[in-house]
Order: structure tokens, then C-alpha cells, then sequence
């Protein structure tokens, strides 16, 4: 028997170009099995270039990509088959399972979303579909989250009780999970360890070892005023000191 | 850390990306089968177990065209067909869109007459032509007649599922600015729902070549229809195969006309395509 893999994703040297423009230059990235890691930059820093490539949504111009079979995808839009209940979106495309319906049904009432298990997709609102869409990566018990900034399109409150949803089934079902979004205080409640990304590269790397589940804007405010200084939108001085927590 | 990982359990994940393909192979794959087609029609014709009077060959087929141009004034004939189709793609699709946009866009026109139209178009027009030459004669007017309807129902249809589909929070964002009525319909509606309009139109062209070839089949001093009818009598089948061809010249004629407008209207949609 070998020894249990404590790696989750090892991507080596990943290159990608976009018409000429470099988007991602030489990236190495480990990500440890049941961690939790949040991909910040700006935009067009190319993080959604790199999770579409371990996610194999698109193939790196240069490097190497290893992930694990299961692996699930959440979008910035929820990306519902509108034509299917809500129920058979959760169990899309699943196989092996002896009666989907009842894991269905389990699985939306862990999103919070019992009594919905019949109703169509256009008739939810953007928070409760997005809940969906949680509930239809996490049935498949992923080894490997990844998610595409998919809090974004939501307003400020249903935010918040996303990623209270988001981190308590984390605490559950423990996959490893890469999140791109560029809602710090979203990164700092959720992520064990926040990488910054800039010009295609992995700039800055921040270690948040509070327990969970954390409580909202209670923080430290100095690791939040050093991640904005790193994107670059702070009054105070550009952090110099190397960041080797 | 060190540089050599364990990597058992994990894999390299299978790209979904789309490959764009080369336009040089494109163009080789779309000319394959009808070159096939082509090679199998000769090599058919050609073998000794067919006569040459049941399956003339492709040279044949283009060399008896030659020969009717003169002999059976194949241009005046076409002509006559032309006409013919056109006039009654005119009224028949310029009628089912007309209809079309007022019962996708309003909610009367819908309860007006859709369900009944809808009905209707369980009628095969084939069905009515002798009703028609009994209520019109012999003349033009039944055969525009047959090829307007014939060519009304797929406008209709694609027009209305087509407005109706309209992604009415753009409609609503439009009208927040002040656009309303025409240019609304000009601005937005007509052109979001082109994709549709152009399928009807297409199926509209296909359809109304259908209805010329059964309308002027019967009672018929010109055209195509009339020729193949002719040409059948007297059992000339070089000119049944070059009639034929003629027909699907002209179904080739109007899915390019198309093709045409979609480059020209739906530049907006390209390269967007979910394969």
C-alpha cells in the first residue's frame, strides 16, 4: 500500500497566454488535502485562469496539473438546467446512486433548502439558487472544491449567511477547496491560507490560523490591512517584510 | 519542501476546453460527403447492371441542362418559377411575420389567433390545391396562392416563439431609457430575435421550392414544375434528372441567401456556439 497522498492539487510550472498577453507565468501551487485556500487578486489577475485549469477547464499552455477524480465546480451564476426541478439539478449527471432522490432531497435540506426539492429554477432567488448550486457540488463528495468567486452576484446579507452555510459544510464534509474571489473579508472568514496573485504570478501568501467558525469582521484587523496593502488598496505603506508564516 | 511530490490519487484532468479547427480541414470536412455523393452517382451510372436511361450520370445530368436551355427555354421557364416562389414567399412569410410579432408580443394576439392557426397548420397544403384551382382557375393565382401558404406557417411559428423569447429584462432595461414602440422593436426585439427569424425564413424558402413543385404540376404552361411533368409524359428522364437538379439548385440558392444574412446580422453571435 502506499502511503495516504497529503496532497490534494499539485500544479507545477502552469503557464497560460491569452492573444499574447501573459496571463499566468510559471505557477507552482500545492493546495494540502481538506485545506482551505483563497485565491485573491485583481482583476484579470488570471485567478479564474488558474482554477478553470485544475478544474480542466482549459489546458495550461506550459506545466503540469494533478487533482484528484472527484473534483466539483461552483460558478460565479448558479448555471441551473432550468428545464429540471431543482432536486434533479442537485443529483445532475450523478451515478452509482441507488435512490437519488432521497440524496437529493437530504443534501438540499443541508443547503437549507427543504420544501424547494420541487420547484423550478427560475423560480428562485439568486441566493437560494446559488444554494443549489452548493448542494449540487457537495452530493458528489468532492475530494477537490473549487470554487469560481460564487458569492459575487449576491447582495451584502445573503453573502454573509452563505459563507456561514459555506464554512459549516466545509466543517462537514471536508474537501479541499480552492476559492477565487476578491471579497477579502470573504477570504479572511473562510480560508486557512490566502494567496495573492498578481501579474500572473503568486505575490504574497497569508497564513489565518483563527479556529472556525469565526465570527464576522472580528478578525485581525492587521491581517486585513496587509492583504489590502498587497492588492493595493490601503493608505498604509506596502507591507515589505516577507511573508513566511 | 522538496520537489518530488506523491502524487497517487491524483491525475491530470481531461481538458472540455473547444479546439478551434484549422480552416483548411473545415473546409475539407463540409466537401466530403457531397464529393462522396458525387463519386457514388458516377460510379452508380456508369456500371453496367443500371441502364443509362434510369440513372443518367452527373456529366450527363449537366450536358441535357445545356441542351434544354435551348430546346425547352429553360431561362424563360425558370424565370416563371422564380416569380412564382418569390411572390408567394413575399406574401406568405411577409403575412406569418406581420402575425408572428403580434402574437409573440401581445398577449391578444396570441389568444386571438394562435390556437387557430395552430390547428390549421395540421392541414397539408398539397391537400388544397385542387380546392384552390377550383376557387382561383388555372392561372398565377393559384400557385402563388399554395406556395404563400405553404411558406406562411414556418415564418409564423419562428416569429412568434422567436419574439416571444426575447430576454424580456433587456426589453424591460430598454424601456428604462426611453425606448418604446418602433425602436423598440427595431433596436431590440427584431434584432435579439434574428436567430429565429432567419430559421423561419430558411424553412420558409425550403418549403415554398416544395409547393412550386406540386403547384405547377398540374395546369401549368411554364416553369420548372412544368417541364419534369412534361418531361415525365414522354419519359425523357435525362430532363427529369436535369429538372431536378434545377430544384436543388434553387434550395441550395436560398439556404446561401441565408447564410448570407446570418454574416451579415449575426456578427454579434459568432464564435459563441456550444459544442
Amino acid at each position: 500500500m502506499t502511503t495516504p497522498n497529503e496532497y490534494d492539487v499539485v500544479a507545477q510550472n502552469l503557464s497560460k497566454s491569452f492573444g499574447g498577453r501573459r496571463v499566468l507565468n510559471s505557477i507552482d501551487l500545492t493546495l494540502r488535502r481538506g485545506e482551505f485556500v483563497a485565491l485573491v487578486g485583481a482583476s484579470g489577475s488570471g485567478k479564474t485562469t488558474l482554477l478553470r485549469m485544475l478544474g480542466g477547464l482549459s489546458a495550461p499552455d506550459e506545466g503540469d496539473v494533478f487533482v484528484p477524480a472527484r473534483r466539483t465546480f461552483v460558478f460565479q451564476e448558479p448555471r441551473l438546467v432550468q428545464s429540471s426541478r431543482v432536486w434533479r439539478n442537485v443529483v445532475l449527471g450523478l451515478k452509482g446512486e441507488s435512490n437519488v432522490r432521497d440524496v437529493a432531497y437530504a443534501m438540499l435540506d443541508e443547503v437549507g433548502l427543504q420544501g424547494h426539492e420541487q420547484d423550478w429554477p427560475a423560480t428562485l432567488s439568486g441566493g437560494e439558487a446559488q444554494r443549489v448550486a452548493i448542494a449540487r457540488a457537495l452530493v458528489r463528495r468532492p475530494q477537490l472544491l473549487l470554487l469560481d468567486e460564487p458569492f459575487g452576484a449576491l447582495d451584502a446579507l445573503t453573502r454573509l449567511s452563505m459563507h456561514a452555510l459555506l464554512d459549516r459544510l466545509c466543517s462537514v464534509y471536508h474537501p479541499t477547496t480552492l476559492l477565487v474571489t476578491h471579497d477579502v473579508d470573504e477570504a479572511l472568514y473562510l480560508a486557512d491560507r490566502i494567496l495573492v496573485l498578481r501579474d500572473g504570478a503568486i505575490a504574497h501568501e497569508l497564513v489565518v490560523d483563527d479556529a472556525h467558525p469565526r465570527s464576522v469582521g472580528r478578525g485581525s484587523p492587521h491581517l486585513r490591512n496587509r492583504l489590502l496593502a498587497h492588492l493595493g488598496v490601503s493608505d498604509d505603506e506596502p507591507a515589505t517584510a516577507e511573508e513566511t508564516d | 519542501m522538496s520537489d518530488e511530490k506523491n502524487l497517487a490519487g491524483l491525475e491530470r484532468p481531461v481538458v472540455l476546453e473547444v479546439r478551434t479547427r484549422q480552416r483548411g480541414w473545415s473546409v475539407l470536412t463540409k466537401a466530403t460527403l457531397p464529393l462522396l455523393l458525387l463519386v457514388g452517382w458516377t460510379l452508380l451510372a456508369k456500371s453496367s447492371a443500371i441502364p443509362p436511361l434510369t440513372l443518367p450520370s452527373p456529366w450527363g445530368t449537366l450536358l441535357e441542362l445545356r441542351a434544354m436551355w435551348s430546346t425547352q427555354h429553360l431561362a424563360s421557364n425558370l424565370m416563371a418559377s422564380l416569380t412564382r416562389a418569390s411572390l408567394g414567399l413575399f406574401f406568405g412569410a411577409g403575412i406569418g411575420f406581420a402575425m408572428g410579432v403580434a402574437a409573440g408580443l401581445t398577449t391578444i394576439g396570441e389568444e386571438l389567433f394562435d390556437g387557430t392557426l395552430q390547428t390549421l397548420r395540421a392541414i397539408p397544403f398539397i391537400a388544397l390545391i385542387p380546392l384552390f384551382i377550383l376557387w382561383f382557375g388555372i392561372g398565377e393565382t393559384p400557385k402563388i396562392m399554395v406556395v404563400a401558404l405553404a411558406s406562411y406557417f414556418p415564418m409564423y411559428l419562428n416569429t412568434a416563439s422567436g419574439v416571444r423569447n426575447v430576454d424580456r429584462k433587456v426589453v424591460e432595461a430598454a424601456k428604462t431609457f426611453g425606448v418604446r414602440r418602433l425602436d423598440l422593436l427595431r433596436q431590440v426585439i427584431f434584432p435579439l430575435a434574428l436567430p429565429q427569424l432567419l430559421t423561419g425564413l430558411s424553412l420558409s424558402m425550403v418549403v415554398s421550392i416544395l409547393a412550386l413543385v406540386a403547384g405547377e404540376q398540374i395546369s401549368s404552361q411554364s416553369g420548372i414544375g412544368y417541364l419534369l411533368t412534361q418531361s415525365q409524359a414522354y419519359q425523357r428522364n435525362y430532363e427529369v434528372f436535369g429538372c431536378i437538379v434545377l430544384y436543388a439548385l434553387m434550395g441550395l440558392g436560398a439556404a446561401g441567401i441565408v447564410k448570407v444574412l446570418e454574416r451579415l446580422f449575426l456578427k454579434w453571435r459568432r464564435g459563441v456556439a456550444v459544442r
